[in-house]
């Protein structure tokens, strides 16, 4: 049985880089192909693991930003201190193999058949597996309306800039960029708060599925604002990762 | 070490439970809170892996690696449901 995958059982295996690019000057999307991948839901995770020629290893999760069905996928923001992330981002190149294991994960998951609507909040990073919930929306046909809010700090730390702009019917974008705006900015300039999510927020009689990911405080502050919003506290799904400060 | 949620322990717990956890409830055995592993907090600056409940911080898992082998202690759980929190 030895090297047969069993079903249900997670095991590492190699993946290769088949494409990646920058999204801004600190993180990159790369692009793997799995060799027996059992199929995601947009919002899980993989395990990535690196392993140093002394045998010492570190293992890190990532949200998958691709949808299901769609190449694998991670979004990777550059940690200076991190031991796994300036790799990603710095060395790896296309047609390098990657020990990964996936996918991973359950709760912050979203498939068609869940509904909405669905109000979507992003801190930085944080919007990866939002995307991954979008592009699975366009994938699956769902006409579930969306309201995505997006904080970033600069116009140059907006990851997925391109195929956010990008119009979808159902789906609306609401940016909020807390310390540098671009000339001529007509989006929010402060960091979400209770009256900001008043205003992009589906009211809480539509009965919305909330999915908020970032960095703690962020998330803190958007779960606990939604929710005195009343908002269905079983409706709103957190992520939170360190990240790098504020946003 | 920044604060990070149990869905980045997803594969560790799916490891040792041969399951996906993050969706379980878990009660917290200190203050009775229960709360899906996802939304609990995860610590890993330390030595293994510290899941706490987010209500009253207490510890509710930890998994180190001695050997190549997971030490599980979930002394800090009165009860891990997998069907997940009610509604």
């Amino acid at each position: 049985m030895e090297g047969t995958a069993v079903p249900g059982r997670l095991t590492w295996q190699v993946a290769t880089v088949t494409a990646a690019r920058w999204e801004t000057p600190s993180v990159r999307t790369i692009e793997l192909d799995v060799p027996s991948w059992t199929g995601h839901r947009a919002g899980q995770h993989l395990d990535v693991r690196l392993t140093a020629e002394d045998g010492y290893s570190a293992e890190r999760s990532y949200s998958i930003a691709s949808a299901a069905g769609e190449q694998v996928a991670i979004t990777v923001e550059r940690l200076d201190d991190g031991e796994v992330s300036p790799y990603l981002t710095d060395e790896l190149r296309v047609g390098d193999q990657l020990e990964m294991r996936g996918p991973v994960g359950g709760y912050f998951v979203w498939e068609a058949a869940d509904g909405g609507p669905l109000i979507l909040v992003g801190g930085g990073s944080g919007i990866v597996p939002l995307r991954a919930i979008l592009r699975e929306r366009e994938r699956a046909g769902s006409d579930v309306p969306v309201r995505l809010l997006y904080s970033a700090r600069t116009p140059s730390d907006l990851i997925y800039r391109d195929e956010l702009a990008i119009h979808r019917d159902g789906v609306e974008v609401f940016y909020t960029l807390t310390r540098e705006q671009p000339a001529g900015w007509a989006g929010y300039t402060r960091r979400v708060d209770r009256p900001l999510l008043a205003e992009t927020a589906w009211p809480a009689g539509k009965n919305p599925l909330a999915f908020v990911c970032g960095p703690t405080s962020f998330v803190e502050i958007v779960a606990s604002g939604l929710v005195a919003l009343d908002y269905q506290p079983d409706r709103v799904k957190t992520e939170r990762f360190g990240g790098t400060g504020e946003r | 070490m920044d604060e990070l949620d149990g869905n980045r322990a997803a594969g560790l717990l799916q490891e040792v439970f041969g399951a996906e956890m993050t969706t379980a409830a878990a009660t917290c055995a200190s203050c009775g809170s229960v709360a899906p592993i996802g939304e609990s907090d995860l610590y890993l600056g330390g030595p293994g892996t510290v899941i706490r409940c987010r209500t009253c911080t207490s510890i509710l898992i930890v998994i180190t690696q001695v050997r190549g082998m997971n030490c599980v202690d979930l002394m800090g759980m009165r009860a891990l449901d997998t069907e997940g929190t009610p509604g």
